[in-house]
């Protein structure tokens, strides 16, 4: 195996005088996907910034592969009005591309009518496929999604898992997301880890929603949270236990 | 006759110089106080110009050198104590009006010199020498060129710090970047609008520029060009009408953002 893109080892994190993250030892390798899941204040958002290198943690250390491309979808932009932004000059500050490389990426993240748009005045889904596009535009190696569909409505939360699924055929690159939107993202894992301040559990989407440290989090209401994804494809909605009349 | 005309001729080369190097790079710095959301730092920042005009005179230095200098201290205190204990937001209510009264008192004790105060808070253009000039235009230059040369860097991290990092930029540097171009200019713009009205000069025309602009590029030539335009109309009232020059600036920077405002109602399709 390859060295880890990016890896941390017994990282811990206090902020505040409360400690937020403990012994988290994590690493991604080149490729894979891995979701985050863990309930509000379990640290996800924390670690993801650690990460990033938005925070410096208190303990451990982070290592990441010396040049180690990033795309980073935040979960929001704090973009006002006072700010004048077109859609391609945002993709132009990302990094150095060519006109035709934007258009194409505008296409791939399915907003191609929008370069000469305004970034204040796109709608939720269209800023969300954006900051895709001005995350992959860059040809990263590791793409980091911080809850990124928040906001965005139920088929469109699912519209956009695909997109990123799509993506991650065609560019090769690891992605690492931070979601509660547990029944979408899951199946899309190669790898789930489940945090509350350290890492609960973690493996496969399958061993992590019948761990039982995942349930004592989630409760065994989301138990079926995985098969509700899967019964989008096959469209059986008996499964959730009541039927559409 | 010919000799008053020749001194009458470079008196305005060297009001309309200083003016205009001023205004020059005061838009597109403006353009970064808008878009940061730190006008009331800029307040901040501008108003210790008035203690650092005490700290020169009473030390002996330039006036240029002891307005940097002392606009950079309060800068580093806000920086280093924000976020601590206090909302920032009270931070320079504190700073900015404790340095102006500091200032006030400090000059107030500096015996033997006689200080026209209302010079430093409204500016007297009128009094430039050629060395003024040349000190707004090295402050200008040594202000846009920081700006030019930090551009991107600069404009991704006053639109989101996380993204920012993720680019692997370093967003605390650019926010010490972009407050040593504000202390840069404030020093250089205190003989010509004055501590109090540095920040309008900041404000006003970026807020026009803004309306002309869909570009963070185009806004910032935009607002350059009203702020030239401003100090150059503020000029010609000043003299036309005897109004204090710097408030008249202010006044002519305020009336184009009216008229750009009409202007962009009337042109822009609904």
């Amino acid at each position: 195996m390859s060295a880890p893109l990016i890896e941390t080892e017994n990282l811990g994190l206090t902020y505040n005088g409360r400690q937020v993250l403990h012994h988290v030892d994590f690493a991604i390798q080149g490729g894979e996907i891995v979701t985050i899941v863990g309930p509000n204040g379990s640290g996800k958002s924390s670690f993801l910034k650690c990460l990033i290198g938005a925070v410096q943690p208190t303990e451990g250390h982070i290592r990441r592969k010396p040049g180690l491309r990033m795309g980073y979808v935040p979960q929001k932009l704090h973009l006002d009005q006072a700010f004048p932004m077109s859609v391609d000059r945002f993709l132009r500050l990302a990094a150095k591309s060519t006109g035709s490389e934007r258009a194409a990426m505008l296409k791939r993240v399915g907003v191609s009518d929008a370069s000469g748009w305004q970034m204040a005045a796109l709608s939720g889904g269209q800023l969300q496929r954006v900051l895709l596009a001005h995350a992959l535009i860059g040809k990263p190696e590791l793409l980091v999604l911080d809850e990124a569909a928040q906001g965005l409505d139920q088929p469109a939360v699912a519209g956009f898992y695909r997109l990123i699924e799509d993506v991650r055929r065609k560019l090769h690159c690891a992605i690492l997301m931070v979601s509660h939107d547990l029944h979408v993202v899951m199946s899309a894992s190669d790898r789930v880890i489940c945090l509350n301040g350290h890492v609960c559990c973690e493996g496969t989407p399958t061993v992590v929603s019948e761990a039982p440290e995942y349930q004592r989090l989630f409760g065994h209401g989301t138990e079926g949270a995985l098969a509700l994804y899967q019964h989008h494809h096959d469209h059986d909605h008996d499964h959730a236990g009541h039927s559409h009349g | 006759m010919i000799m008053r005309g020749i001194r009458m001729d470079e008196f305005l080369w060297r009001v309309v110089l200083a003016a205009t190097g001023v205004a020059l790079a005061a838009g597109p710095l403006g353009c970064f106080v808008v878009w940061r959301r730190m006008v009331y730092f800029g307040d901040t920042i501008s108003h210790a110009a008035l203690l650092g005009v005490a700290f020169a005179l009473a030390s002996g230095l330039p006036v240029f050198l002891g307005v940097l200098l002392c606009a950079l201290a309060i800068a580093a205190v806000i920086l280093l104590a924000e976020g601590r204990l206090h909302h920032t937001d009270t931070l320079l209510g504190v700073s900015a009006h404790s340095a102006l009264a500091l200032g006030l008192v400090a000059v107030a004790f500096l015996n033997g010199v006689k200080v026209d105060l209302m010079s430093y808070l409204i500016g007297d253009i009128l009094a430039v020498n050629w060395q003024d000039v040349a000190v707004v235009w090295t402050g200008a230059i040594g202000c846009l060129g920081l700006l030019i040369w930090r551009w991107r860097p600069l404009l991704v991290s006053s639109l989101d710090r996380e993204m920012a990092l993720a680019h692997g930029q370093n967003p605390r540097k650019e926010s010490i970047i972009f407050t040593l171009a504000l202390a840069i200019l404030v020093a250089a713009a205190i003989k010509v609008v004055g501590a109090l009205l540095i920040t309008a000069l900041l404000i006003i025309p970026a807020a026009t520029g803004r309306l002309g602009g869909n570009t963070p590029e185009k806004m910032a030539v935009m607002a350059a060009l009203a702020a030239v335009l401003a100090a150059l109309l503020g000029l010609f009232g000043s003299f036309q009408w005897d109004t204090p020059t710097g408030p008249s600036v202010v006044v002519a920077a305020l009336f184009l953002l009216i008229l750009a405002s009409l202007v962009a109602r009337i042109f822009r399709p609904r």
